[in-house]
């Protein structure tokens, strides 16, 4: 009989203890952020929710989602909560972080009630669709009891459905092996993103680009208010980080063909250093933010479907490339792409038009 | 009971708990948070039933399905805020009118 190395369980031990906290942890920050009556605190504790998901997917083994989870889901994400928090104080609503509400805005609208002033901010009331506030207590509570008996009847369903799935599964890990000599890359989840499937990628990009086309067609936003003077830190901050960021997103690119990496996480990172630059209060110069800008961000889409179609003469398939040149073609895809989601993800921040915006 | 299905159970929680933010909460900042955590909580099951081959690598083509989630997910909270912006704008509120109440 085989002599159990102590050292190994005692690893086993603690790895079992690492993911049993980090599993309690996620379902208590997701809880708090949920029900933490200041707005802003529960979007700092979402952000934090979403490293520590960056942390899970690592411990699960797949560092490519981490490293889009922690740039995208969890600081673009972010960033693009508070901004939306941001404005919503502007235009009178809620009390800012100083407690002050802005007075020119509130002027302008109808009388809100007080009551409600303070309810978009302050208690999380469960106010179930449907069901005015004056109706008596007993209705409301017998919803809420009947809401989280469903939700528990839903709960152990999905658990039990999950816990009922084989404990080994053959995924599709070795049909990807088998074809990973003939995809140009080294990465298996580049492969499958970028080759594979490609045709998710490319609808996946155009959504990215439909959803800038949807804010933009909300209209501009109303003018920012009096900036306060340039903050020092931020200033130097930025001077030294976009730089580095620039780099770190040209290394992920190029790396996402044999190791972690690839586009989309590259571009995430692009991304990031735009909103530095946009909290910065530069703006694109007025000749770049209308023809030239929209080129840039359509530029992904296209370069992806000229890729695709560029491989049809020989009698391929849509998206189907010759393998000697798989390597290369899928490089150009992501660099375009990169550069595209980057610039894209920034005016997601931003939130109108640049053009709209300066025309104020 | 290996770890992949505890962060399936944690994944399954966490589409729970959002699916009650999302109904128990009017304002809409705090439904656009929730859809969120339901977003991360199904792509925590896809990625930890991934990990499930045993000794080989995971299978990379739910990662890739999660990173295209991940993705996605911004685009719509993105344009999701961008509507609640247009409905504070247009009535005062961060909440979508009550029907009763007209």
């Amino acid at each position: 009989m085989a002599q159990r190395d102590p050292c190994m369980e005692a690893m086993t031990l603690v790895a079992w203890t690492f993911d049993a906290l980090l599993g309690v942890g996620l379902s208590w920050l997701a809880w708090r952020a949920l029900a933490c009556p200041d707005l802003f605190k529960a979007i700092v504790l979402f952000i934090a929710f979403g490293l520590l998901m960056a942390l899970a997917w690592v411990r699960l083994e797949a560092p490519d989602v981490a490293l889009a989870e922690a740039a995208i889901g969890a600081g673009l994400t972010g960033a693009l909560l508070m901004a939306a928090l941001a404005r919503l104080r502007d235009t009178g609503g809620v009390p800012n972080a100083l407690g002050k509400r802005n007075r020119a805005f509130t002027m302008r609208r109808t009388a809100t009630p007080t009551t409600d002033e303070r309810r978009d901010d302050r208690l999380p009331e469960p106010s179930p669709p449907g069901s005015p506030a004056t109706r008596g207590r007993p209705g409301v509570k017998a919803f809420r009891w009947l809401a989280l008996s469903l939700l528990l009847a839903l709960a152990s369903g999905l658990g039990y459905t999950v816990l009922s799935l084989p404990d080994q599964a053959q995924g599709l890990q070795s049909a990807v092996a088998g074809h990973m000599d003939r995809s140009g890359v080294l990465n298996p989840v580049t492969a499958v993103l970028l080759n594979f499937r490609g045709y998710d990628t490319l609808l996946e990009m155009a959504v990215l680009l439909l959803a800038l086309l949807g804010t933009w067609s909300l209209g501009s936003l109303p003018p920012a208010r009096a900036e306060s003077a340039p903050v020092p830190v931020l200033d130097t901050l930025v001077r030294g980080l976009v730089p580095v960021l620039v780099l770190v997103a040209a290394y992920l690119l190029w790396a996402g063909a044999h190791a972690p990496g690839g586009a989309f996480q590259a571009g995430a990172v692009l991304g990031a250093a735009g909103v530095l630059l946009l909290l910065t209060g530069w703006r694109l110069p007025r000749r770049l933010a209308r023809r030239p800008l929209r080129i840039v961000l359509a530029a992904g889409v296209v370069a992806f479907v000229g890729v695709a179609v560029v491989a049809l003469p020989g009698g391929r398939q849509l998206l189907e490339y010759p393998p000697p040149q798989a390597g290369i073609l899928i490089l150009l895809i992501e660099a375009v792409a990169t550069v595209s989601i980057g610039i894209t993800l920034a005016a997601l921040f931003l939130g109108a038009a640049p053009a709209d915006e300066l025309d104020q | 009971m290996s770890i992949e299905f505890l962060y399936a159970l944690v994944g399954v929680g966490l589409v729970c708990l959002g699916l009650h933010a999302l109904i128990a909460y009017a304002h809409l900042l705090r439904k656009i948070l929730a859809i969120n955590v339901m977003g991360s909580g199904v792509f925590l099951v896809l990625v930890a039933l991934a990990r499930r081959g045993g000794d080989v690598p995971p299978d990379p083509v739910p990662h890739a399905m999660v990173i295209t989630g991940i993705v996605v997910a911004v685009s719509a909270t993105a344009l999701a805020l961008s509507l609640m912006r247009k409905v504070n704008a247009a009535t005062g509120r961060a909440e979508l009118p009550d029907q009763d109440r007209d």
